[in-house]
């Protein structure tokens, strides 16, 4: 089976993005300034705390929202360009979008909601029920072509919506937080096969989240955004590697914080200081993970170079272990077993003294993005 | 679960979710003003049934007037309705999807005819369509057409009054559908009409169906409207409510067994439509 | 009995609509009582069509009568009929026709007989300055002549159908009305070109139509009875009011109005 890899629109220079945009919308004191390419073939993820603007940059893409300035261009078409009054409306776009909750046609058929788009895009009834059988077909859905979404279960209606959206085989597919919608369960295997469609999928595609997961296991590249700015891009092991805001750190588990490196030493904020294994000279970040943090009940003797006094502030479950949040000196999140919060009897509001080897902190330069 | 050899093992289905009716104690505060309600509308009705003439029932049926004002009234009451959805449901999607200045006049201009009374109606109606009125002295000189006195004014008059109880329907059917529904067609490339027809109006029918049961029945009880415009001759333009009106003047049984048909014949086709459209799948 | 109580209610949601409707108007504080001993309230149903001329004849009434206080009920005939046999409290009758006052009296509502007041007689009524020329009731038959008639339920319905039988004429009419006054607004408004109307009604629209007087309406005239009623809470004002009426001051007031003398 072939057809989704059909291209759709004018095929693009060899080398060219799919898509090139610089979105830009204004409203009040909110400005979006977002620019973005999407290769073809390529799954970029737009990653952003709420408010970031990861919704409006969706609703531009698709034409529900206009540019304020900037342009987007998708397969060597002008979508939007303010700047040459030029606006192309939703329906004559090679889009394709799958909505956070599906929003499938409650009134139709799961066939008759995928074949609705070819349908549309001129083929007649018969052609485009026979797309949509073969789309519900790849999707392992076949016997639940004739039900209405509300028979179907929260992944079914997950894939129905994706070969809705593919079925018109779009120069870009835009999914918004296209497993928000379902239980952990379900989202682990929908995560998974929705990973094999976007790899067969020969457009741009952009995928916007909040689960950083999400954005790991289906993106090539990520692109983040805070207040309506990139604050970060790159592939998921750079950002990884080496996160530069509070939410990326905290999106990938990792304590970070800005300083100014003198060798290996790290003065943080109020005289606080870090020692790390990474030498370098000037403003640098420097992050760990949770699980590098030690906590003792007075003050350790021994190799860590680092430790201090701290308070613990509170206590959640994360997967098999404790996080605990500290205060003091600077902000910390640590990672315990239940055993050892036991053997300490950890509770808010309690002092203890926290440790990090410096072998496990890393530091990088603060500059611009290399 | 087992496999057992011969027996056929249907592919797991998710069923439908099944909706666990919640059976409490209903309040006394709701039930008294609910029962007293019901009796209110139903003790006139067993007032009209106490007295009907049994024994001369069949034979008042057979009377010839009689089932021809019943065709014309709902042969009138189905066309004024299906002139409503015509334009009425244009008008409520415009209301309802459209911010245009004026929109809270216009609005507040559609209920007018709830509260005119229906012979006022009637006679705003004669100054527009009447053979002197603004259009209707037009249509006669140019088409020949005159409106009052014909069975053309009386579906006009009904299709006055009853259109606000569809607009309104609509309306508020419009205003509680999900307009995102309406984006993700356009992502489709569905254009704004194939919207309306393919999404909007599907996802909307039971406020339609309702508005459009309610317009009917309003406009199968018209009265004063249709006296004032469009006159009341029988076969042409009396309508039962006329027919029952005039019925008084003179014989009150007569009256009272014409409104019991127009009561049954309008709840046995409101019953009947309710099954079928509103409590659909 | 079933009837009886179906009867009573109805007759406490008469009253209760009639006290609501003439109830508004009364000037709580009662005038000093004049020299003849009448005095009070005194309730009158009577025909839409003598609005006008009773209206002036209550006025008139109560001038002569220090201290009574005269409320109208103007409606239908057959209306006032109907609410009367249901227990309103009304204490004179006056019925545009002698059927609606026979409900009454054969109902044992009647005080006494009814006695006939005044007379009226159908003429044509057409737009103001005849435009279509109309002489008589054979001119109604011409082609592209829209007349209006009033249904045969209803007293000039019946008095039209008695007149037009008289003279041989076969009409259609384009509408049969409920009552007098939505066959004259057909012709007021211009929907049609004549209605056959009672004398006094195409009178008190002379600013808009015309009334041609025809021969046959003669063998159509209709008669006015009015009574005073046995429940009539205030007997001695309902007979000293019928009185009124009778006598040449009412008489002048129903003549004016074009109404006939009996």
């Amino acid at each position: 089976m072939t057809a989704g890899r059909t291209m759709l629109g004018a095929t693009p220079h060899l080398g060219a993005p799919l898509l090139d945009a610089h979105l830009v919308v204004e409203r009040g004191a909110f400005r979006l300034d977002l620019p973005l390419t999407v290769d073809p073939g390529e799954v970029v993820a737009l990653l952003g705390p709420n408010g970031a603007g990861k919704t409006t940059a969706l609703r531009t893409l698709a034409g529900l929202l206009p540019l304020s300035a900037g342009h987007l261009t998708l397969a060597g078409r002008d979508l939007d360009h303010p700047g040459r009054r030029l606006w192309i409306p939703t329906e004559r776009r090679p889009i394709g979008v799958v909505f956070q909750d599906y929003l499938l046609f409650p009134h139709l058929s799961a066939l008759d909601n995928v074949a609705f788009g070819p349908r549309r895009h001129g083929l007649d009834r018969q052609r485009a029920r026979l797309r949509a059988a073969d789309w519900l077909a790849r999707m392992g859905l076949t016997e639940h072509a004739r039900r209405k979404p509300r028979q179907l279960s929260g992944g079914q209606a997950q894939r129905v919506a994706l070969a809705r959206a593919l079925a018109v085989e779009p120069a870009l597919l835009l999914l918004d937080e296209p497993l928000a919608a379902l239980d952990a369960g379900t989202r682990l295997d929908t995560r998974a096969q929705l990973q094999q469609h976007l790899a067969a999928h020969a457009g741009a595609t952009l995928l916007v989240t909040h689960d950083p997961l999400d954005a790991l296991v289906l993106a090539d590249r990520l692109v983040i955004i805070e207040h309506g700015q990139v604050v970060q891009e790159g592939t998921a092991a750079t950002i990884t590697a080496q996160p530069r805001t509070d939410y990326v750190a905290r999106l990938v588990g990792l304590n970070l914080y800005r300083g100014h490196a003198t060798g290996h030493s790290i003065l943080l904020a109020d005289e606080f200081r870090l020692t790390t294994g990474d030498p370098y000279d000037g403003e640098v970040f420097v992050a760990f993970p949770p699980s590098a943090v030690a906590l003792h009940p007075r003050q350790p003797d021994g190799s860590p170079r680092n430790t201090w006094p701290a308070t613990i502030a509170g206590i959640q479950r994360h997967g098999d272990n404790l996080r605990i949040q500290l205060t003091g000196p600077i902000e910390v999140a640590a990672d315990v077993t239940p055993a050892a919060a036991a053997q300490l009897k950890l509770t808010p509001g309690q002092p203890v003294w926290a440790a990090v080897k410096a072998a496990e902190t890393r530091a990088y330069p603060a500059g611009p993005v290399p | 679960m087992s496999h057992t050899t011969g027996e056929v093992t249907r592919p797991t289905t998710v069923a439908p979710p099944t909706r666990t009716r919640r059976t409490g104690r209903i309040p006394v505060a709701l039930l008294l003003p609910a029962a007293l309600g019901l009796l209110f509308l139903v003790l006139p009705l067993a007032g009209l049934l106490v007295h009907t003439p049994w024994s001369t029932l069949p034979q008042r049926l057979t009377e010839p007037g009689v089932l021809t004002a019943l065709r014309l009234s709902v042969q009138t009451a189905t066309l004024a309705t299906l002139l409503c959805l015509a334009l009425g449901v244009p008008l409520a999607w415009l209301l309802a999807r459209v911010r245009f200045p004026g929109r809270r006049v216009v609005r507040a201009l559609v209920t007018v005819p709830l509260v005119l009374p229906p012979v006022v109606g009637g006679v705003a109606l004669l100054l527009v369509f009447g053979r002197r009125g603004l259009i209707g002295s037009w249509l006669d000189t140019t088409f020949g057409i005159t409106l009052p006195f014909t069975t053309t004014g009386v579906v006009l008059a009904e299709a006055f009054v009853a259109m606000p109880f569809l607009i309104i329907a609509v309306e508020g059917a419009l205003r509680g559908a999900d307009t995102r529904y309406e984006e993700a067609a356009a992502t489709l490339g569905a254009g704004r009409w194939t919207t309306f027809t393919h999404v909007t109006l599907p996802l909307v029918a039971p406020g339609i169906a309702a508005g459009a049961v309610l317009c009917w029945a309003r406009a199968l009880g018209e009265f004063g409207a249709t006296i004032t415009f469009a006159g009341n001759y029988p076969g042409r333009t009396q309508t039962m409510p006329l027919a029952v009106y005039l019925a008084l003047e003179t014989d009150l049984e007569a009256a009272i067994v014409l409104s019991l048909i127009l009561l049954t014949v309008s709840v046995v086709i409101l019953a009947s439509l309710r099954d079928r459209w509103i409590s659909a799948p | 009995m079933r009837a009886t109580r179906f009867r009573a209610t109805l007759a406490a949601f008469t009253v209760l609509a009639v006290v609501g409707l003439t109830g508004c108007g009364g000037d709580s504080t009662d005038p000093p009582a004049g020299g003849d001993g009448i005095s009070g309230e005194l309730t009158v149903f009577a025909a839409a069509s003598l609005t006008e001329s009773f209206t002036r004849i209550g006025q008139d009434f109560e001038a002569a009568h220090q201290g009574v206080k005269v409320t109208f009920s103007f409606a239908g005939s057959s209306a006032l009929a109907t609410q009367i046999n249901q227990g309103a409290p009304a204490d004179v009758f006056a019925s545009a026709a002698p059927v609606n006052m026979t409900t009454v009296t054969d109902a044992g509502n009647g005080d006494g007989e009814p006695t006939v007041f005044v007379r009226n007689q159908l003429v044509i009524a057409v737009p103001k300055g005849n435009p279509d020329g109309v002489t008589g009731l054979s001119d109604l038959t011409k082609p592209g002549v829209k007349v209006a008639l009033c249904a045969e339920q209803v007293p000039c319905g019946a008095a039209a159908r008695k007149a037009l039988d008289a003279a041989g004429v076969a009409l259609t009419p384009v509408t049969l009305e409920q009552d007098v006054k939505g066959a004259l607004s057909k012709v007021r408004l211009g929907e049609v070109d004549a209605a056959l109307v009672y004398r006094t009604d195409a009178r008190a629209a002379a600013t808009d139509v015309d009334g041609i007087e025809f021969p046959e309406s003669a063998g159509a005239i209709n008669d006015y009875p009015i009574i005073v009623l046995k429940d009539a809470a205030n007997k001695p004002a309902a007979r000293a009011f019928v009185e009124y009426v009778l006598a040449d001051t009412g008489r002048s007031v129903l003549t004016a109005a074009g109404f006939q003398a009996s």
